[in-house]
């Protein structure tokens, strides 16, 4: 009932615009919104600041020349965007679906502890690293898939919130990380910090030539826009967004809405598996607590791609990716 | 080992299990006000945290624990206010404002709660029911708080007012079809953004608890999920007050399996226990969600179970 009072309030103004404007006007929003919430928080938090009795200019200086100023330091924004992108992903392709998912950090630490548990005897077996990244991060996106998968089957099948189950299939893989690294799995030659066997220099995921940044950060963009265009140019996608504005009305038209919900819980937990991959990989070199502090929670607010979240039923309220806590 | 051991252990579960239990239990009652009248906040969790700060604050620079349960409360129901507020804009998504709420609450709580660290603030009072037994690891454990005998009272109290009151009628009005409510002249947003702010004052006292009495500290790990679970917990509570106590204690028990084993020296499997209460919540979601009695004590209005 909500909903009909919602369109009988807008209905007249969407009458009275064609198709240009709104075309213009959809264009317009999605670059003034993020960019109003952006504003809107500089500000508060300046006022914020002031109470302080701290500069504000000061504050958005050091922001800027920490974040961007120097090849050094993009380069480490970059390299701390790569893991967000891809957990960014895990939130918006179940968003399209009409899903508020955020449980990809339970994937994310699930998906690389696998990588790591799995890199342990092909390290000692002295396998090629070509072929232990690849079976590695194969793994960290089957078992990232597999973790959100179930959120997704689970919403489908038992009609079990998806926000709150996939929070607490967060804290289980963390809890099922902890018990492995700090037991059966744990490298005793570190005694100081709870890890299992790093990976050695020479099976530590290389840079991309010229850079500093590693290779998490191409894999996020090439899949962002392969999502994208999955989402937005094929048959599945169009399935997805009719199944995330309508579900009643795309089982009438004989849609597996339950299949597609998997299927998209699926890919998202895959990306954020890869996530885990790359940070056990290119930075970590072992699964331990530090997996945790990767905080997916913060690509919830970052509206990287593809696109900014926009299905019917969910409009992110405040959202920039410079207000989240790794870019400060 | 063996008998006394097990007494330990069990009545460690008990004790545990009364005291884990009284922040879900408030949380869980704030959050049954709210859903009742048609919307969801998931921000409880930020509330929990910010009211465990602010009454440690409070109680630290007056000296008087009460009056820092009462500013906690005070602090949920801004917090409250500002989710109830925004949830009445046109097309806001009760959800997400929630986890934005969450993420505000922690935050907030975190920076000014930095000074709070160090000193050791005044606890609230608490009396033992073991002292019978004369047995002093038995005293210790049974040791109970006020608060949890407020949030008993609160629940009947609610649920009295659910079934027989004006205001209950018009809470569950709002809660199940808005037309209807507002077809008999009641302001469905005020109903709500008030019930939202009621129900962040409880969350607010839930966290009071958390700080001054157990585990009786401030620090930025207090809080892992509790706000949450509470969420799921009046999911499996049906919506009914009383039933959010029973359910509460369930979870304070489930709570207490880790440290209890742990007290008596087992350590293994540490974070499986202490992942329980997760397990557990998932578990009965589950089990719960899908069922029917649960369609049928649903508010209509809630999106949380749609």
């Amino acid at each position: 009932m909500a909903e009909v009072a919602d369109q009988l309030r807008t209905s007249p103004a969407a009458t009275r615009m064609n198709d240009l404007s709104i075309r213009v006007r959809r264009s317009a929003e999605y670059i003034a919104i993020p960019l109003i919430a952006l504003v809107a928080s500089a500000v508060l938090f300046s006022i914020f600041l002031l109470a302080l009795g701290k500069s504000p200019a000061d504050f958005f200086q050091l922001v800027i020349r920490g974040g961007f100023s120097s090849a050094f330091s993009l380069q480490n924004t970059l390299q701390r965007s790569a893991p967000l992108i891809l957990t960014a992903l895990a939130v918006a392709v179940p968003a399209r679906i009409g899903l508020v998912m955020i449980g990809g950090e339970g994937a994310l630490v699930m998906g690389g502890f696998a990588a790591a548990a799995l890199s342990i005897p092909m390290v000692v077996g002295h396998w090629p690293p070509l072929l232990v990244w690849l079976i590695m991060a194969v793994m960290a996106a089957i078992v990232g898939g597999i973790w959100v998968g179930i959120v997704g089957y689970l919403r489908h099948a038992r009609g079990v919130n998806e926000t709150i189950s996939s929070l607490l299939l967060t804290y289980i893989g963390i809890a099922i990380m902890n018990f492995f690294v700090e037991g059966v799995l744990r490298d005793l030659t570190n005694p100081n910090k709870p890890s299992t066997r790093p990976l050695g220099d020479a099976y530590m995921l290389p840079k991309i030539p010229g850079t500093d940044v590693h290779w998490g950060l191409a894999v996020g963009v090439i899949l962002a826009i392969v999502l994208q265009v999955l989402l937005s140019r094929t048959t599945f996608g169009f399935a997805v967004r009719v199944a995330g504005g309508n579900a009643r009305a795309a089982l009438a038209q004989g849609l597996p809405v339950g299949k597609l919900i998997v299927i998209c819980c699926m890919i998202a937990g895959a990306c954020a598996g890869l996530a885990g991959f790359f940070e056990v990989a290119a930075i970590q070199g072992s699964a331990n607590a530090s997996l945790v502090a990767v905080t997916a929670l913060p690509a919830f607010w970052s509206p990287s791609s593809p696109g900014i979240i926009r299905s019917p039923s969910f409009r992110s309220p405040s959202c920039s990716a410079a207000s989240s806590p790794r870019a400060a | 080992m063996s008998d006394s051991a097990f007494a330990i252990v069990f009545f460690a579960i008990i004790g545990g299990a009364l005291r884990v239990s009284t922040p879900f239990m408030f949380v869980a009652l704030g959050e049954c006000l709210t859903e009742k009248s048609g919307r969801v906040n998931l921000g409880l969790e930020g509330t929990l945290v910010l009211g465990a700060m602010t009454a440690y604050a409070v109680s630290y620079h007056s000296g008087y624990p009460w009056l820092g349960v009462f500013a906690a409360g005070l602090s949920g129901a801004v917090l409250g206010g500002m989710h109830g507020y925004i949830c009445k804009l046109p097309k806001v998504n009760d959800i997400a404002v929630g986890i934005a709420m969450m993420l505000f609450g922690t935050g907030i709580a975190f920076f000014f709660g930095k000074a709070y660290i160090q000193p050791s603030a005044p606890r609230l009072e608490s009396f033992s029911l073991g002292a019978w037994t004369g047995n002093a690891q038995i005293t210790t454990a049974l040791q109970i708080n006020p608060l949890l005998l407020v949030g008993i009272v609160v629940a009947l109290l609610m649920a009295w007012a659910f079934a027989n009151t004006k205001w209950g009628l018009i809470v569950r009005m709002a809660g199940d079809s808005a037309p209807a409510a507002t077809a008999m002249g009641v302001s469905v947003d005020l109903v709500r953004f008030l019930s939202t702010m009621a129900g962040g004052f409880l969350a607010g006292v839930g966290g009071a608890f958390l700080s001054l009495f157990y585990p009786g500290s401030w620090n930025q790990g207090l809080s892992s999920g509790q706000g949450l679970m509470a969420v799921a917990l009046v999911i499996f509570a049906r919506w009914a007050p009383v039933r959010c106590i029973i359910a509460a204690l369930l979870f304070g028990a489930a709570g207490a399996i880790g440290p209890a084993l742990q007290s008596v020296g087992i350590t293994q499997g540490y974070y499986f226990f202490n992942a329980a209460p997760y397990i557990l919540t998932l578990g009965i979601m589950i089990a719960s969600a899908g069922s029917k009695k649960a369609m049928r004590d649903v508010p209509g209005e809630l999106s949380i179970t749609k």
